[in-house]
């Protein structure tokens, strides 16, 4: 049993592209000056249809986590790390924190991207505790 | 500025319960059939003086046109059919489009009638992939969340900010079951500790399974008529005496507020419709798929400060003999939890309460109740606001 694994749409291909050179990037909104995420074909602040993909920092802090000591399924062997992100670039992300004791996990933690494989085509950002600058 | 409410217009003036907890002799679809059955023989009538029926679809056993499914099983032809699909914020929702086709006259009564059977008719495993399948299929499940984690995360920035404890969660479970444990129909009696709750299982902290709602199969069901027409009824009419509905996101990871609901916004506007204040409400009946969503709407609803639902609940307030009464059928952590129809349940009791008819667990004097519904991850929220009299 594999993971569930994206099959991006036309609109969100530029992030998963990005994703497997090893670069997270997001869509920016020229008139609100702002970053969002998930992909969409709108700001979903303003609704302009014409927004721009940029390379961003990859960098963020913990807004909360969990350790999920049941799995969701077979797919995944727990434990392991669900976390929502706050990018430095406004954005907020589901993902995994990985290579991490589950003890050494707070609030507020800096945290850097990494890219997983999810199949043969996907990478995914997860993220992983950006040791002593995060205190 | 559009009328959100409801204020009087509307009645329940019927109610059932299938059996609760594990109904392994009918499938959700029959359990269906018997509640709205049952409820329109509680209300004194036939199918035939109904207009129309409101279900929620099954995840046991889903039927795309749902309602209709169930009203051709009893040989009905009603005037008006729908499945509501919202998931646990279903129930009232369903409550309001029901009453919106009385107050436009384009119905006189009308039954919401809700089951499944996560326990018997699901394996645990599909129940678990189907109720997680509500997060987003790109940025979230693929990395491997369960429902508890999503409540986990919501737990977790509550405790980050207000200093709320896994004790302050662990005390609604315990609240739960004391009432469950008066109640001879509860699919989980015992009375626990918040030692217990605290040393049960963990499933995704600081979530243990004590703080879980349960896996359950039952059905419940309720018939609304024109408040005006519900004195001659049957049973005690039961008032609609406001109703307000929030929705702030779908997914969670697009929530701007973690600790704050649209609970807020919901009980704002029920409050507003009925002329109530959370003083002037003798029952609450919220919605604990897990116990830190019935921390924050107790908080959201306005029962005690933001920050102060962990002290309200240790105070012991809602437990039997305190002020405000929560849950006194146990509720999802200890009467059942079918999916999305286990809100109905926090309804038919207090329909039950209002009516003078809950048995040993009757409350000694009570006029008003709130009971709280919501669906997602904290997504959508529905409050209603019963009365045993009508709002002059
Ligand atoms: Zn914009």
């Amino acid at each position: 049993m594999s993971r569930p694994t994206p099959r991006p749409s036309p609109t969100e291909l530029p992030f998963y592209e990005a994703c497997a050179r090893g670069e997270l990037t997001l869509q920016h909104c020229e008139p609100c000056d702002r970053f969002l995420f998930y992909p969409r074909t709108h700001c979903d602040h303003c609704h302009n249809p014409t927004l721009n993909w940029r390379r961003v920092s990859g960098k963020g802090t913990i807004v909360s986590y969990t350790v999920v000591r049941r799995a969701v399924s077979e797919a995944f062997t727990a434990p392991y790390v669900i976390a929502l992100i706050d990018l430095v670039e406004g954005p907020r992300m589901m993902s995994q924190i990985v290579d991490t004791k589950p003890e050494a996990l707070a609030v507020g933690q800096s945290v850097s991207v990494a890219f997983e494989a999810w199949s043969d085509d996907i990478k995914l950002p997860v993220f992983k505790l950006h040791g002593v600058l995060g205190k | 500025m559009a009328k959100s409410g409801l204020n009087s217009t509307c009645a329940l003036i019927g109610m059932a319960e299938s059996d609760v907890g594990i109904v392994p002799d009918k499938t959700p679809r029959e359990l269906c059939v018997q509640v709205t059955l049952d409820a329109v023989r509680d209300a004194g009538l036939t199918l035939q003086e109904v207009d129309g029926l409101i279900t929620c679809n099954a995840f046991a056993e889903p039927i795309m046109y749902h309602a209709e499914a169930v009203a051709e099983y009893l040989g009905w032809q009603p005037r008006h059919c729908v499945t509501v699909n919202t998931g646990g914020g279903t129930t009232f929702m369903a409550i309001k489009m029901a009453a919106a086709a009385i107050a436009a006259g384009m119905a006189h009564t009308i039954v919401v009638a809700m089951a499944d059977s996560l326990r018997s008719f699901m394996t645990r495993e599909q129940a678990m992939v189907v109720q997680s399948s509500s997060g987003h299929p790109h940025y979230e499940q693929p990395y491997g969340p369960t429902v508890p984690a999503y409540y986990a995360l919501i737990a977790r920035a509550h405790m980050d900010r207000f200093g709320t404890t896994e004790e302050h969660f662990a005390h609604a479970a315990v609240s739960c079951r004391a009432w469950a444990n008066q109640h001879p129909k509860a699919q989980m009696r015992d009375l626990i500790s918040v030692e217990d709750v605290l040393g049960s299982r963990p499933i995704a902290d600081p979530l243990k399974v004590l703080d879980c709602s349960l896996v359950s199969d039952g059905g419940a069901a309720v018939v609304i008529t024109r408040g005006d027409l519900a004195s001659s009824a049957a049973q005690k009419p039961i008032y609609l005496l406001g109703y307000g509905e929030g929705h702030a996101y779908e997914h969670i990871s697009q929530a701007q507020d973690l600790t704050t609901s649209a609970a807020a916004i919901s009980g704002r506007a029920a409050y507003a419709d009925s002329g109530l204040t959370p003083d002037d409400i003798d029952l609450l009946q919220l919605y604990d798929c897990f116990t830190p969503a019935l921390l924050i709407q107790i908080e959201d609803l306005g029962f005690c400060a933001k920050g102060e639902g962990g002290d309200w609940l240790a105070s012991g307030i809602s437990q039997p003999g305190g002020q405000k009464p929560l849950n006194t059928h146990g509720g999802m952590l200890s009467y059942c939890h079918p999916g999305n129809p286990g809100a109905m349940f926090g309804l038919t009791e207090a329909m039950l309460q209002l009516r003078g008819q809950a048995g040993e667990r009757q409350l000694p004097s009570i006029n008003t109740a709130l009971c709280h519904a919501q669906g997602g991850i904290m997504s959508s929220h529905a409050t209603l606001v019963l009365g045993n009299e009508r709002l002059s």
